[in-house]
């Protein structure tokens, strides 16, 4: 473009346009940030057509270099403007793009990281998060209800004697209510004398020997019965009682502890009531009930329409199992409770049958 | 028990409908098991006489019955019964009526002629058959008018009928009028007894003798003689009372003494006068080696405790109060009957019946122990039914009553402080309320001063001796649901969770985090079941196992756990990781009697990586999470682990549990394909071993250095050991040792342990030349205690 001859003024202009829309042009065409800044120092750079185009203003006379040096920075901011303009726009465009190519499923990921057993395996291992046992669940549920209501923990043997079992729970051989209890007896000592205890109530007993009142306790455990296992009764199960011995201890006691345990492990709208029963071990005895938390007392199928479920039973420790275990009636009072762990993860979990429990199918123990 | 509303009604007016009575039943704690509506099952049945009987023109066995329904038209019926005869009144079943036993009827044709209805037979309408007749039923000439409905012409009325389950303690309520003296005072309505009104004693009927030589196991025996006895069918009435309380009829004598022990809860027997030798009565302890054969028909040994009822030469005639003997039965031609109505002591008849495992609806009563004051009203009701009942002339001796005052029960009388009462249920009950709540169950109360009565107890309540109990009759009928809840308030000072049993919970957390899934399997092993898993069979057995397959106590989780994952590979879950935490029983040691318990933790799983290695790691994660310190993994042939991948865990105090393989024979044995983990821990051990102290140590600030030393070692020395060396040798600076490669390639019994041992100071940066003796002294000690060799 260099000119051996003085430019005139109208060459010059002429010259700039050119420059200029060549340089727009170019500016158009820029496809990404880093191509814009190499056309940008093409167009307006020091070795630009509009830089060099100013090294022959020299050669105008002043009046013609004034107007031509003006035209020349006015393309020049022209240029400018736009090469501004297109890198915004690319950046956004940029931006699209990057994003458009980062872009993850992120469900797919979840779902390749699922297993059948709905364990999430941790990144770096096969190793999958296993699960406590519904019954295992279940039971430290209740376990925290009562300790939140006060209450400690006590466990004991499984084997036990007729002591501990029968005779200190005001159940003298041969008495007829040993008939409510069927009972597994083991090989050992003289004939049915070492059994399978029924109940947890020989952890009452020897919770009492050992400790003097106030005694305010739970005990979950292992029972025996010799049942026929069906859908509502296994002949291995679990089961729940609760023991307080204090001083002025009342039946209405009772029915408020029973109470707020079921609306605390329940939650609130479900309630309980008590009606008369017999239990050798309480004076006066009860069946609690509980509102049916499957129907919240409407009536289903699971309380066979009666808006309750039967839970378990309690009442005061009768004075004999006090005479048994040399605690004064007169100075202190109880009560006890008991009912079934398995038979309450069953209506919870809304389980058709108990005898699942014992299968330990883990498509089955992995729902929990 | 059943009790039908009916029957109930003979005591005291009930007109409320069943499901309040239901709810009044349940808040007495007579727990309603079914409440069932009976008597509607008759409707379409009808009286009709019989105008024609002819034969079918094409069968032999079919005859056509023209009857009249009370229109004079005759109506064709096909009939297969053939003892009936023109003039009789028979039962119709109607078109469109649907029988008891559910068969709809319709009009058909039989063999090409119709039947309007069915005549039927006592069966097909659920009423009981009669004795050696077989057909229709065959109704009195005179029962009603034609066209009258049967249920109508029988007395059947709709009734209700309650299934109560009665609680031992409540043996006063195993009789229908003890039932209604219950319900009578929860619905504030009067209880009575019905009028009798049987013959008078007639001084020419015999008495007989009665001598009670042993009154600790028969406290009273009352016997009375009846003649005029006619055995044949109870009226449908008596008949259909039984029915419906659950006890089928058999005849007018057996039924009375049924109906009698149903109605007031005494049981009676009837035993045929002629039959009993000398006229009489003696009621005895059995002899050692004595038999009596039982009225049906099985010969029982009896023992010396049995209490025994004979005739007047002493020769058995029946169990007291279980079940009477053949010889004395009752029978068609039977016209004097010696009754018996006894008082037997509860224990005697409870031993009895459990030896002979014998049940019945005497013993059941007499074991729980019946009201020993209610023979004279029984007798009463007896005989004035019986001569009801199809034995007009009947006429009665006196009573002989052999009553020993020592043993006959005498019911206590109980002070009750009304102050005790409140005290003991957290009510505010007056004294006023109090007796009016006992009085109308018959506790008779006397005040005795102020908040303070004298009870009565009656005798049908032998439940009920002391104040407590007294105070539970007080809490039921004032009803539970009125006592408003109060919380204790004493302060409680052990609560919680104790040190273990928290602990045990995070082991589960722990094992759960490392994804094994919790099982829980059944404490009962089948015999075998322990040899199969290559452990000792040496266990506890029980007496009396529901199924020889369930027999044996575990000794072991390992049998009960691979049964579990065999369950799991049968349905397609090739890979299982389980663990559980149960007890498992010792045979007692020495002159123990009770079984030695051990909570124990095991882990099984198999598929997948499962193998030894992942029994160690799963221990390690376990070892680790719980700071568990001075612990050792000591190699060992173990019963029913793969011999050369097992090994002992020993803690500073002894071994409490084993890792490994299960022997591939055992997992074999137990179809478990591949192999399998297997981890078992003495829990109780395990949460009580020392852990690292929680102390916190300071972290440096300088560099780190890591050595990483590979020894070709020989089999011989274990990883452990090699280890150990390299941890005492490094000394203070050894912050951290890795083992990070275990390499058998090189061939021989030897393999390459390559370890990094990361050394750092907690106050400046190491040296050269420190390190350098580190790696010097680490070298020769694994050389010199392992002849490990190190690998350039």
């Amino acid at each position: 473009m260099t000119n051996p001859q003085p430019p005139s003024s109208h060459q010059l202009a002429a010259d700039v346009a050119a420059a200029e829309d060549s340089a727009i042009a170019a500016v158009a065409r820029a496809g990404s940030a880093a191509e814009l800044d190499r056309i940008q120092s093409e167009v307006i750079g020091k070795r630009s057509a509009l830089a060099r185009l100013n090294t022959a203003l020299g050669a105008l006379d002043p009046e013609g270099r004034r107007s031509a040096g003006a035209s020349i920075n006015a393309a020049r901011s022209r240029v400018g403007g736009q090469i501004e303009q297109r890198r915004s726009m690319l950046a956004v465009t940029e931006r699209r793009a990057r994003i458009e190519a980062e872009r993850l499923d992120l469900t797919e990921t979840i779902a390749l990281a699922s297993t059948t057993g709905g364990g999430v395996p941790l990144p770096g291992g096969p190793v999958t998060r296993g699960r406590l046992n519904l019954v295992t669940q279940t039971r430290d549920e209740l376990e925290d209800t009562f300790v939140a209501l006060g209450f400690a923990v006590a466990e004991g043997p499984e084997a036990e004697t007729d002591w501990y079992n029968f005779e200190a729970l005001n159940m003298p051989p041969a008495h007829p209510a040993r008939g409510m209890w069927d009972t597994l007896y083991l090989k050992l000592g003289k004939p049915e004398t070492v059994l399978l205890r029924t109940h947890t109530s020989p952890v009452q007993v020897r919770l009492m020997e050992r400790q003097k009142p106030p005694i305010y306790a739970v005990m979950p455990g292992r029972c025996y019965r010799r049942d026929t296992p069906d859908a509502r009764h296994l002949p291995v199960f679990h089961q729940i009682e609760g023991l307080v011995v204090d001083r002025d201890i009342t039946f209405a006691d009772l029915a408020g502890t029973i109470e707020a345990f079921t609306t605390s492990f329940f939650g609130p709208g479900i309630h309980s009531r008590l009606r008369p029963s017999y239990f050798p071990f309480t004076e006066p005895s009860g069946e609690f009930e509980v509102t049916c938390p499957i129907c919240a007392g409407v009536g289903c199928r699971t309380c066979s329409g009666s808006g309750w479920i039967e839970l378990g039973g309690c009442g005061m420790v009768d004075p004999n199992v006090f005479a048994a275990v040399g605690i004064d009636p007169d100075v202190h009072s109880g009560f006890a409770f008991g009912f079934g762990i398995d038979r309450l993860a069953q209506v919870r979990a809304g389980l058709s049958d108990m005898r699942t429990l014992l299968d330990n199918d883990i498509r089955f123990i992995t729902q929990f | 028990m059943r009790a039908p509303l009916s029957w109930l009604r003979d005591y005291a007016p009930f007109d409320a409908d069943a499901e309040r009575l239901a709810t009044a039943f349940s808040g007495l704690g007579l727990v309603v098991d079914g409440i069932e509506l009976v008597g509607d099952d008759l409707t379409g049945v009808e009286v009709v006489r019989i105008l024609d009987i002819r034969p079918h023109p094409d069968a032999d066995r079919i005859r056509l019955v023209d009857v009249d329904r009370g229109d004079g038209q005759p109506l064709q019926i096909a009939c297969g019964a053939t003892n009936m005869a023109v003039g009789d009144l028979v039962p119709l079943a109607t078109l469109g009526t649907v029988l008891p036993g559910g068969m709809e009827i319709a009009r058909r044709k039989m063999r090409g002629e119709w039947s309007n209805g069915m005549l039927c037979a006592p069966g097909e309408l659920g009423l009981p058959e009669v004795d050696g007749v077989d057909g229709l039923l065959v109704l009195a000439p005179d029962i009603a008018p034609i066209g009258t409905s049967l249920a109508e012409a029988l007395d059947l009325r709709s009734d209700v009928v309650f299934d109560l389950d009665i609680t031992p303690n409540r043996p006063d309520a195993l009789c229908i009028a003890g039932i209604a003296r219950d319900l009578a005072a929860a619905l504030h309505l009067p209880f009575s007894y019905p009028w009798l009104s049987g013959p008078a004693v007639d001084g020419s009927v015999p008495q007989p003798t009665v001598s009670v030589e042993d009154p600790d196991l028969c406290p009273r025996f009352t016997g009375t003689v009846l003649t005029g006895v006619e055995v044949g069918p109870s009226p449908p009435w008596l008949a259909r009372r039984l029915t419906l309380a659950g006890m089928r009829p058999i005849n007018n004598v057996v039924d009375v003494s049924n109906y009698v022990m149903l109605d007031l809860g005494q049981p009676t027997h009837a035993y045929d006068f002629e039959q009993l030798s000398g006229g009489g009565i003696v009621v005895r302890r059995a002899a050692e080696g004595e038999a009596v054969i039982t009225l049906d028909g099985v010969t029982r040994a009896l023992a010396a405790d049995d209490c025994v009822i004979c005739d007047a030469k002493s020769v058995p005639v029946g169990i007291a109060g279980v079940m009477g003997g053949a010889g004395s039965e009752t029978s068609e031609t039977t016209t004097t009957v010696l009754l018996e109505a006894a008082y037997f002591a509860p224990m005697a008849i409870a031993r009895t019946g459990t030896r002979l495992k014998l049940n019945s609806e005497a013993r059941h009563r007499f074991e729980r122990g019946i009201d020993p004051e209610v023979a004279g009203r029984a007798i009463e009701r007896f005989v004035t039914l019986l001569r009801d009942a199809g034995s007009p002339s009947l006429r009665r001796g006196s009573t002989v009553d052999e009553r020993c005052e020592d043993q006959v029960p005498t019911p206590p009388t109980v002070v009750l402080r009304t102050e005790r009462v409140n005290r003991l249920l957290g009510t505010s009950l007056g004294d006023d309320v109090i007796a009016a709540l006992l009085d109308s169950i018959g506790f008779t109360t006397h005040s005795v001063g102020d908040g303070v009565h004298s009870v009565a107890i009656p005798p049908w309540r032998p439940d009920s001796s002391r104040e407590v109990d007294v105070i539970e009759e007080v809490a039921r009928l004032h009803g539970y649901h009125r006592i408003q809840p109060t919380m204790p308030a004493g302060v409680r000072t052990a609560a919680g969770l104790t040190g273990y049993q928290r602990q045990r919970r995070q082991v589960r957390e722990i094992l759960a985090g490392a994804g094994l899934s919790e099982a829980w399997t059944t404490t009962f092993l089948a015999p075998g079941d322990l040899e199969r898993a290559g452990l000792s069979p040496h266990a506890v057995e029980i007496e009396n196992p529901l199924d020889r397959s369930e027999s044996i106590l575990r000794t072991s989780l390992l049998p009960g756990l691979l049964k579990a994952l065999r369950f799991n590979v049968d349905r397609q879950e090739p890979e299982v990781r389980l663990f559980e935490i149960g007890r498992v029983f010792e045979p007692p040691a020495g002159d123990g009697v009770v079984p030695e318990e051990i909570e124990t933790l095991a882990a099984i799983t198999c598929g997948g990586d499962a193998d030894g290695r992942l029994a160690a790691r799963i221990w390690a994660v376990l070892a680790d999470a719980l700071r568990l310190e001075g612990v050792a993994v000591v190699a060992e042939s173990l019963a029913g682990l793969h011999p050369g991948r097992s090994a002992r865990i020993v803690g500073p105090d002894g071994p409490l549990g084993v890792l490994g393989e299960v022997d591939p024979d055992v997992s074999a044995a137990y179809g478990v394909p591949g192999r399998v983990a297997w981890l078992s821990v003495d829990l109780p051990h395990l949460i009580g071993l020392p852990r690292r102290s929680l102390q916190a140590r300071p972290v440096s600030r300088y560099p780190a250095s890591d050595i990483d030393l590979a020894f070709v070692v020989p089999d011989t020395s274990p990883a452990a050991a090699v280890s150990a060396t390299i941890t005492t040798t490094a000394g203070e600076l050894l912050e951290s040792l890795r083992l990070f490669d275990a390499y058998r390639g090189m061939g021989g019994a030897r393999r390459s342990l390559a370890f990094r041992l990361r050394l750092r100071s907690p106050e400046r940066t190491l040296t050269d030349t420190e390190l350098a003796a580190v790696r010097e002294a680490v070298i020769e000690a694994v050389g010199a205690y392992h002849g490990g060799e190190l690998r350039r």
